[in-house]
């Protein structure tokens, strides 16, 4: 079947098999790798990506769902050669090790911001428990997201 | 010395942003899944359903005939090639794929090579493999028993499931020492089966070039250069043709020091087609099929005087290696470095016998973020010492604090005969407990438990052996266990280190830039690291048992080292002075008496490369390469204090504070350390609350799955509460330990001790972990569970 994506502001469209994830079509049809793939259960959010303005687990829905609709992936979140504070602030606070978790961390967290712009360290758990880092501890993750969120605020101030 | 507010902290080589972060936070890091070439196929792998069972016959004629395949590979196919079986790291064999029987839920039985992911799991649904099914071993304890079939009966002469025992200290001395001692306290405790579950699970891309006869070979591995030395090996392909390169790597921790079938059947497809192959397995592979930790089934008895001077220790292990031994150590210690198990104690005796045995369940033991078998050496016998602590009414801390070594008695040969480099143990311990308000943490724990509240306050004190290791003593399938590093200057100064470790998150490109930075005066953006491709770096072991910095770290400062030498010749023919009048100072050679005379790295490589007239005999150019041989191990050591709550009629723990000193030696980039530390306090949790490996008494893996093997998420986890003591080691160049595992490896016993503490007032003594809030529950009610077998 052929879909038609609007990916980080780009229309994509390719001929798919029906069963197709969408990480895979990210990923192997239009070579953006920085979404991830990391278990078979919908447990660690390697894979989190926007699907129109929501955090979605890439790896439990369809291409052929996100036909006509809008995806946003980590590739996306830097414009015009500026980084977004929330890329800024996990390198800032040491926010990642292996980066494996990285892309789908940075996801979550700009959604957050965006709805929750000062956030309390409880808050910003929350928002990423559904997803897995093995190398952090979590600690510099919410610290990042922290510094993101005081960085904006000082922006707009 | 630095206190719990700096750490993230200025001290060390400086706490400076890690270089590799800019690709990662752009989602441009380049991990196994994300390399593709022209013409890759897709392999796939088909997996035993059963723990053990005869293959009487493998059908692949319909995979064969699916439109997208090229290629289905049985272990008949292998056994004509004499690929069929692969050694492991301890010296056993395995199979590439099956050829006679299974023996663990979940082996490698056929491998489709297909045009895409997709295709290749559609052909495995095709092949229909007839499994005749065996009796099965699931539980360690029964492997021994007259009635258990031999599992691995292709070993000549095996007779039954024993691979090793083996024993460390002195029993007699030991046995005199519990016969005069006033109180002898035993405990019987699992440290069951987890597994290492990086992010990232495992995987690789084999391109063999029929033309040059080069194979190339992206794969997730801690340890490339053993790697190809093995590639070779098992191929026959001469060492030379292979390149090994080892990307970005999502997490490793020991998961991703083995070799896997997979790897193996990768460069067989490539073989077989003539077009690069790519595999990575799933999660429930990863889980099931590539290598556990621990599993060590302990008995421990510990001695003392009635006024708590702890006297002798003794264990004796069973020890679960699964159906192959692919355990990771060093040749001569099939139980690691098990025997540090008298830990951070003046003990006058100790003596500890391991047995290890196969069982139907997948191969490994893999130093899970520690040094081999450490983690289960410390929770034993920290266990033990809140054991006696009970049973003696002390305070777990005082009797700490009254037996730990003392300053003045490094370097320190423990009973067992490991060398402690250095340490200030007391000073550690007390400022967990200040950092703790331990005092004000009792008083609370009292009036709660006088409302019917529940909170435990635990503590465990570790010292660990890192930084394998000495050549005459440690090797790795014969490959002694040095590391070199290779440094060039470049005419403007700028340099390039290659490496033999290999990040999986640590920030090598960082931290060693730090330490050429450091040693030549340079800024580490000076400095690029080369690592992760054995045609362009120096052999070495790879990285883990926090080996990098105490092996890796050292080759790279000599290194940096031979460069200030032979740049101080070239120094002195500038300043037209004697090598011997100058000094390195400041980032400089300067003239004894005339610092203002000087010259710095960037001026002498430039004349190291032009036409400058140097001494005799002096060839030009900075270049330097080194290879360390360490003397002997570093010991990190700390105190870890873990405050739970525990709800009695749920049986959750909920981890309030978790309070971490660590003193690993010089830090290079405290940032990094304190990073490394929070993850392993993290994984101390995952194991201590949730993560287990268990079966059924079919063999059936439970824990196949991220729904299954729990790992701490984000709402688990406090804030981590650090500090820092700093006690160089004494013959590492820098001064530095290793800290990559420290937490991993004392944080476990923290938290059981906290828990067990809570449930102090319900007669509890001892739970196994994961204490799930079901392990927890049964064991107030005096029942406890076997978190490592479901059984009815
Ligand atoms: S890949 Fe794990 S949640 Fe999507
Ligand atoms: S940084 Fe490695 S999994 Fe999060």
């Amino acid at each position: 079947m052929r879909i038609a994506v609007d990916v980080n502001g780009v229309e994509r469209s390719a001929d798919i098999e029906p069963r197709l994830l969408l990480i895979h079509f990210i990923r192997d049809e239009l070579g953006l790798t920085g979404s991830h793939w990391g278990c078979d259960t919908s447990n660690c959010g390697a894979c989190v990506l926007w699907l129109d303005d929501t955090p979605v687990k890439s790896c439990t829905i369809l291409a052929a769902m996100a036909d006509g609709h809008r995806v946003r992936t980590v590739e996306g979140l830097e414009r015009d050669g500026v980084l977004d504070p929330v890329q800024q602030g996990f390198a800032h606070c040491h926010g990642l090790q292996c980066g494996f978790c990285t892309p789908g961390m940075l996801m979550t967290a700009r959604w957050l911001l965006d709805h929750c712009p000062d956030p309390t360290p409880t808050q910003v758990r929350e928002a990423i428990s559904g997803q897995v880092c093995r190398c952090t501890g979590y600690e510099n993750i919410v610290r990042s997201v922290l510094w993101a969120a005081r960085q904006e605020r000082e922006n707009r101030a | 010395m630095t206190g719990p507010a700096d750490h993230n902290g200025r001290d060390g080589y400086g706490a400076v942003a890690r270089k590799e972060d800019a690709r990662f936070i752009r989602g441009l890091g380049t991990f196994i899944d994300d390399v593709t070439m022209p013409g890759m196929l897709h392999g796939a792998i088909l997996r035993s359903p059963l723990p053990h069972a005869v293959i009487t016959a493998i059908d692949t004629s319909a995979a064969e005939a699916h439109p997208g395949v090229a290629a289905v590979i049985t272990g008949a196919m292998l056994a004509e090639r004499g690929l069929a079986w692969m050694p492991t790291l301890s010296g056993d064999v395995q199979p590439v794929l099956a050829t006679d029987k299974v023996r663990f839920q979940g082996q490698e039985v056929a491998f489709v090579v297909a045009r895409d992911r997709y295709a290749a799991r559609d052909a495995l649904e095709l092949i229909t493999v007839d499994y005749e099914p065996l009796p099965v071993v699931v539980e360690a304890g029964q492997a021994l028993a007259g009635s258990a079939p031999v599992i691995r009966d292709d070993r000549p002469g095996q007779a039954d499931n024993k691979i090793f025992d083996w024993s460390a200290g002195d029993a007699e001395a030991t046995e005199r020492v519990f016969a005069a001692a006033d109180v002898v306290v035993t405990g019987d405790m699992l440290y069951p089966r987890c597994h290492p579950a990086p992010l990232e699970t495992c995987g690789a891309v084999a391109d063999l070039d029929r033309v040059s006869g080069r194979l190339t070979i992206w794969a997730t591995t801690q340890a490339p250069h053993p790697h190809r030395t093995f590639y070779s090996l098992i191929t026959g392909l001469p060492e030379h043709k292979i390149r090994v390169i080892s990307p970005d790597i999502g997490g490793g921790f020991g998961n991703k020091v083995p070799i896997y079938p997979g790897y193996v059947c990768a460069i067989v497809g490539s073989m077989l087609t003539g077009r690069p192959v790519k595999w990575v397995e799933d999660r429930s592979e990863n889980l099931m099929a590539t290598s556990f930790a621990r599993d060590y089934h302990m008995h421990g008895e510990i001695a003392a005087t009635r006024d708590g001077t702890i006297l002798g220790l003794r264990a004796r292990v069973l020890a679960d290696h699964g159906a192959f031994n692919g355990a990771a150590q060093p040749t001569k210690f099939p139980a690691g470095f098990f025997h540090i198990f008298t830990g951070s104690y003046d003990l006058r005796a100790a003596h500890c016998e391991v047995t290890g045995v196969y069982t139907n369940k997948a191969p490994g033991g893999v130093a899970y973020s520690c040094s081999f078998r450490v983690t289960e050496a410390v929770y034993l016998v920290e266990r033990m010492v809140d054991l006696l602590a009970a049973e003696l009414g002390a305070d777990p801390a005082e009797l700490r604090m009254r037996n730990l070594l003392r300053p003045e008695q490094f370097p320190y040969t423990c009973p067992t005969g490991w060398e402690y480099d250095s340490g200030d143990y007391p000073r550690a311990l007390r400022m967990a407990l200040d950092i703790a308000g331990y005092p004000e943490l009792r008083r609370e724990q009292a009036e709660r438990r006088a409302h019917g509240e529940y909170m435990g306050i635990g503590i465990s004190f570790f010292t660990e052996g890192v930084g394998a290791g000495p050549r005459k003593h440690m090797d790795i399938l014969g490959l002694g266990m040095a590391d070199g590093a290779d440094l060039r200057v470049y005419p403007t100064g700028a340099a390039v280190l290659a490496i033999s470790c290999q990040t999986q998150g640590q920030g090598h490109e960082t931290t060693f830039a730090q330490i050429v930075a450091a040693e030549l005066g340079l800024s580490p953006d000076d400095v690029e690291v080369v690592h992760g491709d054995t045609d362009r770096t120096p052999f070495g072991l790879g990285t883990y048992g926090s080996r990098s910095t105490a092996v890796s770290g050292a080759a790279a400062a000599i290194a940096a080292r031979r460069v200030r030498e032979r740049a101080k010749i070239v120094a002195a023919a500038m300043l037209e002075a004697a090598p011997e009048d100058l000094e390195w100072s400041d980032g400089a050679w300067r003239v004894r008496g005339d610092p203002e005379q000087c010259r710095d790295i960037r001026q002498i490589a430039m004349a190291a490369h032009s036409g400058l007239e140097l001494p005799a005999g002096v060839e030009g150019h900075l270049d330097a390469g080194s290879v360390y041989n360490p003397p002997n191990l570093t010991f990190p050591f700390g105190a870890y204090i873990c405050v739970t709550d525990v709800d009695p009629g749920t049986g959750v723990v909920t981890v309030r504070r978790f309070i971490a000193v660590d003193d690993c030696g010089v830090r290079i980039n405290p940032m990094i350390v304190a990073g490394q530390i929070h993850r392993g306090l993290a994984d101390g949790i995952g194991m201590a609350l949730m993560q287990a490996i268990s079966f059924d008494s079919d063999g059936n893996c439970l824990a196949g799955s991220f729904m299954d093997y729990l790992l701490p998420t984000a709402v688990e986890c406090p804030s981590w509460e650090l500090g820092s003591t700093v006690t160089p080691s004494p013959h590492h160049p820098i001064g530095a330990k290793g800290i990559g595992e420290s937490a991993t490896v004392g944080s476990p016993a923290a938290v059981v001790n906290s828990v067990i503490d809570a449930l102090a007032p319900f007669g509890v003594r001892h739970a196994d972990m994961p204490l799930t809030p079901a392990a927890v529950w049964r064991a107030i009610q005096g029942r406890p569970l076997r978190p490592d077998l479901a059984t009815s």
